[in-house]
């Protein structure tokens, strides 16, 4: 991971407040565990029926019975439990999910979500992305600031379908971390040796500067 | 009194899947995925099926045999990302993919095997997987309609498992699998371990067996069963 990513995601690490039910997405969210201290009080939930997930474990150790919603062999805790699909879901369209951080294709600057479908690109359904962006009691986005071939993912309006309206709160990105506000984006703090010039470049929509040093991270 | 067996072969259980079956298959990724069932379907033919399964599994795994077998017509599933086959299928028209939430796909299931004809969910009102839906008015909110699935057949992996049909899952294999076992006319269960009846302790039992029809021991495990090295 390049250096920039590893704050961002160490950054992130900081939105787990301890107490609380979280969902980590595939990917880059799933790597926020390795900056909690290991006997930090949190209790982690992956939608194919565990709560209290423990370290993933190599493939001579792994129980062939226990992955968790991305396909990774991990292990539990003192405390963990199973269960099943409805179950798994009761628990985050009912509130007691306090926190999923999510990857995004696209985030609009009122905090609509896209980060399932690409028409006629990438469609292979959104599993259970749509009722964690729905309903999780704060949704946090954590992306690089563009995509692949520099276009801005933070924009006034999604292009592609959304996964849902309006749920976005902040994003962790490698350049900045970004609140979305009732006036739109707002930054909070610039990733180290970004410019302001170069994230307003980076943004497809504006973004309120506060005044005064601006923190980094 | 005693409890009636529902112990059959691999053979028998799968010769009651009909032609153009709804068929319901547990699993999410590897585990729970009734990988021999499956195995004796594509076997045995049976074509123009609707399955419903969290996932298309992998390529050559599971419901991608069926698949790349011309035995199905339809998949209801929440995403088929890690299988590429599936897609290729579904982008070239040679399948039928319905998406839906992955919690709404599992409450529409225990809808089905509740009896009940269908659910209110605000999942999704905002985004395409509305299109096409029913929408009402439930205190004051708009809720889509949701109806209930509930198939001709389920076919579910269980851990262990007695003659009568009380089923027990193991770690993250549960899944889909309680929900399937209570949602078709057909309710067919593979199980790691068969023990008599008495075996399995009424207090660990997940699955009563009344739901179930057909109990299958599996004799051994396909390396389908086994770790997966991506």
């Amino acid at each position: 991971m390049s250096d920039a990513r590893s704050r961002m995601v160490a950054r992130a690490a900081r939105e787990i407040a301890p107490g609380m039910v979280v969902n980590l997405g595939i990917g880059l969210p799933t790597k926020v565990v390795n900056y909690l201290p290991a006997d930090f009080p949190v209790c982690l939930h992956s939608e194919n029926g565990l709560t209290g997930i423990g370290p993933t474990l190599p493939y001579d150790k792994a129980d062939r019975n226990l992955i968790d919603a991305g396909g990774a062999y991990v292990s539990t805790i003192p405390g963990s439990a199973f269960f099943d699909s409805a179950v798994s879901f009761a628990l985050v369209r009912s509130g007691r999910l306090d926190l999923t951080l999510l990857g995004a294709f696209e985030v609009a600057q009122n905090g609509d979500l896209a980060n399932w479908k690409i028409p006629g690109k990438f469609s292979p359904g959104a599993g259970g992305a749509i009722e964690l962006a729905q309903k999780a009691r704060r949704v946090v986005v954590m992306t690089t600031h563009c995509d692949r071939k520099g276009n801005p993912k933070l924009l006034e309006a999604c292009t592609l379908p959304l996964t849902a309206k309006g749920r976005v709160a902040r994003i962790y990105s490698d350049m900045a971390v970004v609140d979305v506000t009732l006036e739109g984006f707002a930054l909070i703090e610039l990733a180290e040796g970004v410019s302001l010039p170069e994230l307003r470049e980076a943004t497809g929509a504006p973004i309120a500067i506060p005044a005064g040093d601006i923190p980094t991270f | 009194m005693k409890l009636p067996d529902k112990s059959t072969t691999l053979e028998e259980a799968v010769a009651a899947i009909p032609q153009g079956a709804t068929v319901l298959v547990g699993g999410f990724g590897v585990p729970g995925t009734p990988f021999t069932l499956l195995h004796e379907l594509a076997r045995q033919g049976q074509r123009d099926l609707v399955l419903v399964k969290n996932d298309a599994n992998e390529a050559g795994m599971g419901i991608d045999h069926l698949i790349a077998s011309g035995q199905v017509r339809k998949l209801i599933v929440t995403h088929l990302g890690l299988n590429a086959n599936a897609i290729a299928a579904m982008n070239e028209g040679k399948i039928e993919v319905e998406f839906c939430a992955q919690g709404i796909l599992a409450e529409r299931i225990r809808a089905g095997g509740a009896g009940l004809g269908a659910i209110l969910t605000d999942i999704g009102i905002d985004t395409e997987l509305a299109n096409g839906k029913q929408v009402v008015e439930m205190d004051g909110r708009p809720m889509l309609v949701e109806p209930a699935l509930r198939a001709d057949v389920a076919l579910v992996h269980a851990a262990t498992a007695d003659p009568f049909g009380n089923l027990a899952y193991a770690a993250t294999a549960r899944n889909f699998n309680p929900l399937m076992a209570m949602a078709a006319t057909q309710v067919i269960a593979e199980a790691e371990t068969l023990l008599p009846l008495g075996g399995l302790a009424a207090d660990v039992v997940e699955t009563p067996g009344a739901f179930v029809d057909q109990v299958v021991e599996l004799t051994e495990l396909s390396q389908e069963y086994g770790i997966v090295r991506r």
